[in-house]
């Protein structure tokens, strides 16, 4: 930073570095805050978002352990019950799997089990998602498994300010989060205001206001989105654009009241499209702003195979040609 | 007559033993560095050992025959596990943490559990039925039905007592432990593999206590491993041993010793109890399509409760000790009865109730539509 008018809690810092003030942050403030996951510590992460915690907090707060998802996850839970927050790194997306079990059939369920009696304050940092020319299990978006499953919470930061915030919020939640991390991200760089967090964890947000229809999407997907908005601004199309934030539970306040204004709505996202977010989303709005829309809700989406080989992602990932055919489409009506 | 070739043979002489099947003081080699625990008991000490197997055999039989009349869903017996349940509770100090599976119905009421609360859990009114850390429960935790999962929690579990100094201390008093329970079934899990990584790794205050009561419901030991499964510890850095699980003796001094030595800071240790499940594997399930009558005679003889009784006698305990305990059996069974057959309806709340710790809109709105749903009928009924 410099000159004489920058104020000093705003930061300019790349998403991978306001994650990793967000993490030391929370980790300052409690001492039970406790980091682990594969190479998060001496290497401080693939993508290096741990970078620098182990030496600052030592090898009890930040832990490399054994290379064992389902060990990873299963003893954050123990470690829950003894008092600690622990947050969790799985290191891709595809390789959350092995600890999918005791994701879904012990940390989602144990407070419900208890009734009450014990809190789950566990969070999983998932980076996700495609745009980096991987190999296989390394480009995935799996949010649908996990919003799918009662007693987990879902988050998605898309921007440094909101990865800061919501990273601190989500270890203070006393509930399991699942935190995406979208790592074609992790580069951009963004004003980070460390004085005070914009929005609740839970919050949707409308990130460019437009009046012809709204586009609705998470992480990666809302630079593509706002793309997108800009070059159908050249074409006389006013988009707005809508940034989830949270993929459970959806916060569709901001959203309803955009597609009331707009009354067209296309939703992108780099999942597969079958039994999607997306499709959740339309159904919710259908449901709740029928008499609102002029035109049926369009999803696009990754197609319905396996996330291809990396030559071929940009054909699968959506781009702002394919969104932009659907908002042709939704103004069609 | 000897077990079948399905079944672990009970005279290895890695085996720790202190009483022999017709109850005679006779320890095996093996056992020779536990006989001064053992010498330690008082009368009284022996005595509780042995009304807590009667009293929780009669709660058991009770449970399963309130099953086949109707009023529980389910019931998975612990029959025929008494010695090695009872031994390893007894042997746990108050300030540790036990991590049942789902059969460790004897070990749950040792430390405090009401048994109305497991008989609540296997009648479909909950899916936990108390809280571990309510003083009268004794930090014992609720039962785990994904088989293995939980030896990952007490393994997390003993990291945090690592880590936060609470073991280690040199204070046997003071210093916690950890005790998880699993079986030869779920010893093929990964997350006991896992855990037992991991426990090696953090050197947890931790005793891996699997109870290979010979049959994953109808799959006999043998399927799971070809060595006994005591030696798969050595392979972790784990220091395991074979205990005869149908000895509360030997089951009380080796889980008693491997504690101490974890809680000191020593690291996990792992415990084979070498037992046999007399019943079925759950009030659903039918052994005599897997296993042979002789087999059942055969670990019948070596029934855990007999053992023990002769052992009583050959010390001089009168028959007015057993009359007494037989009947505080024969009342607690027809208490829980009598407290089973009370039990009323659970209200439509606890279905949305503590999904989450924190309000979450989704489900308070399902539950709220609930609500008006079930009040329009009546109002239509006035």
């Amino acid at each position: 930073m410099s000159g004489e008018n920058a104020r000093p809690d705003v930061e300019n810092l790349p998403f991978a570095k306001a994650l990793n003030a967000g993490l030391r942050r929370a980790m300052a403030e409690n001492d039970h805050v406790l980091l682990m996951g594969e190479d998060i510590g001496r290497l401080g992460g693939v993508f290096r978002v741990t970078e620098g915690l182990q030496a600052e907090f030592g090898e009890r707060r930040v832990l490399d352990t054994p290379l064992a998802e389902s060990g990873i996850v299963g003893t954050a839970i123990g470690l829950a019950m003894a008092g600690f927050r622990p947050v969790v790194e799985i290191q891709f997306d595809g390789f959350v799997f092995p600890a999918f079990d005791q994701i879904t059939t012990q940390l989602a369920k144990i407070t419900n089990r208890h009734e009450g009696a014990l809190r789950m304050p566990v969070v999983i940092r998932i980076p996700y998602g495609g745009h980096i020319g991987a190999v296989e299990h390394h480009q995935e978006s799996p949010e649908t498994y996990f919003a799918h499953t009662p007693g987990l919470r879902v988050v998605s930061p898309s921007t440094p300010n909101d990865a800061y915030w919501m990273i601190q919020e989500a270890i203070a939640s006393d509930d399991p989060v699942i935190f995406l991390e979208p790592k074609a991200k992790y580069w951009l760089k963004g004003e980070v205001d460390t004085t005070a967090p914009a929005l609740p964890l839970h919050a949707s947000r409308i990130v460019r206001r437009g009046t012809d229809v709204t586009l609705v999407g998470h992480g990666a997907m809302v630079t593509t989105l706002l793309q997108s908005a800009a070059l159908a601004e050249g074409e006389g199309i006013s988009c707005e654009v809508v940034d989830l934030r949270s993929l459970s539970p959806v916060d569709y306040g901001p959203l309803l009241d955009s597609i009331r204004r707009t009354g067209r709505m296309v939703y992108a996202q780099e999942a597969p499209g079958f039994l999607s977010l997306g499709g959740e989303v339309a159904a919710t709005v259908m449901q709740e702003a029928f008499y609102a829309l002029e035109a049926p809700v369009l999803r696009v989406s990754g197609f319905d195979v396996p996330f291809p080989p990396a030559k071929l992602e940009g054909v699968f990932l959506p781009d702002p040609d394919r969104i932009l055919e659907a908002v042709d489409r939704v103004l069609a009506y | 007559m000897t077990p079948t070739d399905d079944t672990v043979a009970c005279d290895e002489p890695d085996l720790v033993r202190i009483l022999d099947a017709d109850g005679t003081f006779a320890p095996s080699p093996a056992a020779e560095p536990y006989l001064d625990l053992v010498e330690k008991l008082a009368d009284t000490d022996l005595e509780q050992f042995y009304r807590d197997m009667v009293v929780v055999r009669a709660f058991d039989q009770q449970a399963t025959t309130l099953q086949r009349q109707g009023q529980l869903a389910l019931w998975p017996p612990s029959f025929g596990q008494e010695a090695a349940q009872v031994g390893s509770a007894r042997a746990a100090r108050a300030q540790d943490h036990l991590f049942p599976s789902y059969r460790e119905h004897v070990v749950c009421t040792i430390r405090g559990v009401d048994p109305i609360d497991i008989i609540r859990l296997m009648r479909g009114m909950t899916h936990g039925g108390w809280n571990p850390y309510d003083p009268k429960n004794g930090n014992t935790h609720i039962y785990t039905l994904v088989l293995g999962s939980h030896t990952l929690h007490a393994t997390g579990l003993g990291m945090g007592l690592v880590f936060d100094g609470r073991c280690g201390t040199g204070d046997v008093d003071r210093d916690e432990a950890v005790i998880a329970y699993y079986g030869d079934g779920a010893s093929s899990q990964g997350d006991v593999h896992e855990a037992m990584v991991f426990a090696a790794s953090y050197q947890t205050p931790e005793v891996f206590f699997l109870q290979n009561n010979q049959w994953a419901i109808s799959v006999p030991v043998s399927t799971q491993a070809r060595v006994p499964l005591a030696q798969r510890g050595a392979g972790y850095g784990i220091p395991s041993l074979r205990v005869d699980g149908n000895d509360v003796l030997a089951s009380f001094a080796v889980t008693r010793h491997a504690l101490d030595e974890a809680r000191a800071g020593d690291g996990p240790r792992a415990i084979e109890a070498v037992t046999y499940r007399m019943g079925a594997h759950t009030t659903s399930d039918d052994p005599t399509k897997y296993r042979t009558s002789d087999e059942e005679a055969s670990w019948a003889r070596r029934d855990p409760i007999i053992r023990m009784q002769a052992y009583l006698r050959g010390r001089g305990a009168s028959d007015a000790f057993f009359a007494g305990v037989d009947a505080e059996a024969a009342d607690g069974a027809a208490d829980v009865r009598e407290r089973t057959r009370a039990l009323g309806a659970i209200p439509v709340s606890t279905m949305f109730d503590h999904v989450y710790s924190e309000p979450h809109p989704l489900v308070e709105r399902e539950q709220a539509w609930l609500a008006e749903y079930e009040a329009s009928f009546e109002e239509g009924a006035r």
